[in-house]
């Protein structure tokens, strides 16, 4: 902070025929008042009933304004450039929570009409109108998913075993570059691609809870393959050397001190793999259509899911609609709260059970 | 790969020179098959993808055109679908790509150094829920908050062919369908370009600091070109997941077909992904391969942009001066 005594100042403003040495600068406090003050401004336009979303766009622009025509005279343009750009990069920021937020509002009040005991404990079958629920379709997406993962969990860590334990040369490259394009497959492709493949043998008549676990699992591996990768890369290569010194051969190697050691990595990226996977629609729709009424068995008919219960009942909602579009949106409550309870759990598991060794 | 043993060794033989290959054990040798296999499965199933898409969705490419859904061929029915894919996903990555960057830079070099991970789980956050979700948000929510602006789009910008309007009166546009696309890509972009960002070295920014730059000049000078090359690889990575982007898309758009640039009217190209998921329900017969050609031509394209953006991202981390 330069002190603003005239006779220093003098001094270093005005060096013999050179330029400044020093240059003031605003306040601390300057860029919290103009905020404030923007914002004030920002509540007064609200006021006088000017839309949310308007006064905000006022506020943000107002106060960029005002600093930089505060700081340029006083701080120069270089100084004045770096507040606005500091103010745009934040708003930015904001303005990205702002579709988060209102989703999850617009989500919770929406869906918590419908959230109730009859919603997790009935089946549509053979109603109309209000009521029912959606325990088929929670079923059905409880067995997709489980068998998803059920699939693709082993295909994937031993994936990611070859390309950190064994991989070398152009197979490894190639799979590590697949595996990230695949993580690109769109889902609808992905069900097509399991639609494809049973319609060649069973006929395009084909609908069955395996065939969206297929697909599903053809979204969730490469998922799997880099997020355990990742984990075993980090498993420090003494432990491995440890363990061949004491003549362990490289297959119990792996499978007692390699695995252990990334387990809790291995989980949390498992957990939000399947967080990723439990709300795709498409796919789904195109594998297992849709049903009213429970069904246990993969390999037998249509099952009910719940990304696509929810899709049906907002497209064919009865007369009147309000009781379907309810469940539909219960039905998003339903699979953002799962969502979210994966992520948190995946975050819980890195955090408690962080890699004991640290390269 | 470790090469096999002969199995004729016998394993009681004392060695005679210090060191030799330890006879490989049938554990080993079962293990290390298994998952070269795995990575193996992994490409036939891409492959298999390509494969059984094109089988199944030769019936349509050989029939007459006019037993084609619209009756004038393959073609003339995949471009208009491709058209709006191409449209909806180019104008989401022009909003998305510049906003991603930005949060990736308020994170990691605006936020406080506390926050900054918390900040990054919350971005993180928009990427975990389910497209169906955005699609319903997209019609009950964001159609609606769009009708005013679009009418004034429509009347004071309307000279913009992009805003010729009429306005729809649903909200059900493109310019709706758009922006729930630029949420959902958001994320993604910013992950990648939040990692590259994080790892700009120390020094670079140090000594621009150490030069008399302000924090947006060492930004400028320092940061923004050591992640370029993942900006674009990211923005690549966000195009590929908009162009094959479904249900939020088929909820949120209203569909009358046709090629037009006008992002506010009621009358959208609809995208393939979504035209698959609207129709493939109701569908028979070579309706059904027609749909599936559609999504081979799809899979092409997505393929195509995710292997460039792969191909841009690994050229950074190899040559990278952070390594």
């Amino acid at each position: 902070m330069p002190t603003s005594t005239p006779e220093r100042e003098l001094d270093l403003e005005s060096p013999i025929g050179g330029p400044p040495l020093v240059h003031s600068t605003l306040p601390r406090w300057a860029p919290h008042i103009t905020l404030a003050t923007a914002i004030l401004a920002g509540f007064a336009l609200f006021g006088i009933g000017i839309s949310v979303g308007l006064s905000a766009i006022v506020v943000v622009l107002l106060y960029g304004v005002a600093i930089y025509s505060w700081s340029r005279p006083v701080e120069g343009a270089r100084k004045a450039k770096d507040r606005v750009v500091t103010a745009v990069v934040t708003s930015t920021f904001l303005l990205a929570l702002l579709p988060l937020v209102s989703v999850i509002i617009t989500v919770l009040t929406r869906g918590a009409a419908r959230f109730d005991i009859t919603f997790f404990t009935h089946s549509m079958q053979g109603v109309v109108g209000a009521g029912g629920g959606a325990y088929h379709a929670i079923v059905g997406t409880l067995i997709v998913t489980g068998l998803a993962a059920l699939i693709s969990v082993p295909i994937g860590m031993l994936t990611a075993i070859y390309l950190v334990e064994y991989g070398k040369g152009k197979l490894a490259r190639a799979i590590t570059f697949f595996v990230d394009v695949m993580t690109g497959i769109p889902s609808i492709v992905a069900g097509l691609f399991a639609f494809a493949l049973f319609a060649l043998f069973f006929g395009p008549g084909i609908r069955l809870g395996i065939m969206g676990a297929i697909a599903l699992s053809v979204l969730m591996i490469p998922v799997v393959v880099r997020s355990t990768e990742e984990m075993l890369k980090l498993v420090p290569n003494e432990l491995r050397e440890a363990a061949y010194a004491l003549a362990v051969p490289k297959w119990r190697m792996i499978v007692k001190v390699v695995l252990p050691t990334a387990l809790a990595g291995i989980a949390t990226g498992v957990t939000l793999a399947i967080a990723r996977i439990i709300g795709e629609t498409a796919p789904l729709l195109i594998t297992l259509g849709a049903t009213t009424g429970t069904n246990f068995n993969p390999f037998d008919g249509r099952m009910a899911t719940l990304p696509v219960f929810s899709y049906y009942e907002y497209v064919n909602p009865g007369i009147p609609p309000e009781p379907s579009l309810q469940r539909a949106w219960t039905a998003a409550l339903v699979l953002i709260i799962i969502v979210m309870v994966l992520n948190l759990v995946a975050r819980l598991i890195s955090r408690l059970f962080a890699p004991k060794t640290r390269s | 790969m470790p090469s096999p043993e002969p199995a004729t060794e016998p394993a009681a033989e004392k060695p005679a020179p210090p060191r030799t290959k330890v006879k490989e054990r049938p554990g080993d040798r079962i293990f290390s098959r298994l998952s070269t296999g795995a990575g193996v499965l992994i490409l036939a199933v891409l492959a298999g993808v390509a494969a059984f898409l094109l089988v199944e969705a030769w019936p349509a490419i050989i029939a007459p055109a006019n037993e084609i859904p619209g009756g004038e061929g393959l073609v003339l029915y995949i471009w208009p679908l491709l058209f709006g894919t191409l449209l909806s996903a180019f104008f989401a990555l022009l909003i998305a790509a510049p906003l991603a960057t930005s949060i990736a830079l308020f994170i990691t070099h605006y936020a406080p150094r506390r926050l900054s991970q918390a900040l990054g789980y919350v971005i993180d956050l928009l990427a975990a829920i389910p497209s169906i979700i955005y699609g319903l948000w997209g019609f009950f929510v964001l159609a609606d908050a769009t009708k005013g602006p679009t009418r004034w789009l429509a009347e004071h910008l309307g000279f913009i062919p992009l805003f010729a309007g009429p306005p729809s009166a649903t909200g059900r546009t493109m310019l709706v369908a758009i922006i729930v696309l630029a949420v959902m890509i958001l994320p993604i972009i910013s992950a990648v370009v939040r990692e590259a960002f994080r790892q700009t070295p120390r020094l670079h920014e140090e000594a621009s600091l150490a030069l008399g730059a302000t924090h947006w000049e060492m930004i400028r000078m320092a940061v923004l070109p050591f992640g370029r090359s993942a900006i674009v690889g990211a923005s690549m990575l966000g195009l590929g997941r908009a162009l094959g982007e479904t249900m939020a898309v088929a909820i949120v758009l209203s569909v009358s077909g046709g090629v037009t640039f006008n992002l506010i009217s009621s009358g959208n190209p609809s995208t393939i992904a979504a035209n698959i998921a609207l129709q493939f329900p109701e569908s028979t017969g070579i309706d059904i391969n027609a749909l599936i050609a559609s999504g081979l031509v799809l899979f092409a394209v997505t393929l195509a942009v995710n292997m460039l953006a792969r191909a841009i991202i690994n050229r950074r981390r190899e040559f990278s001066g952070a390594n």
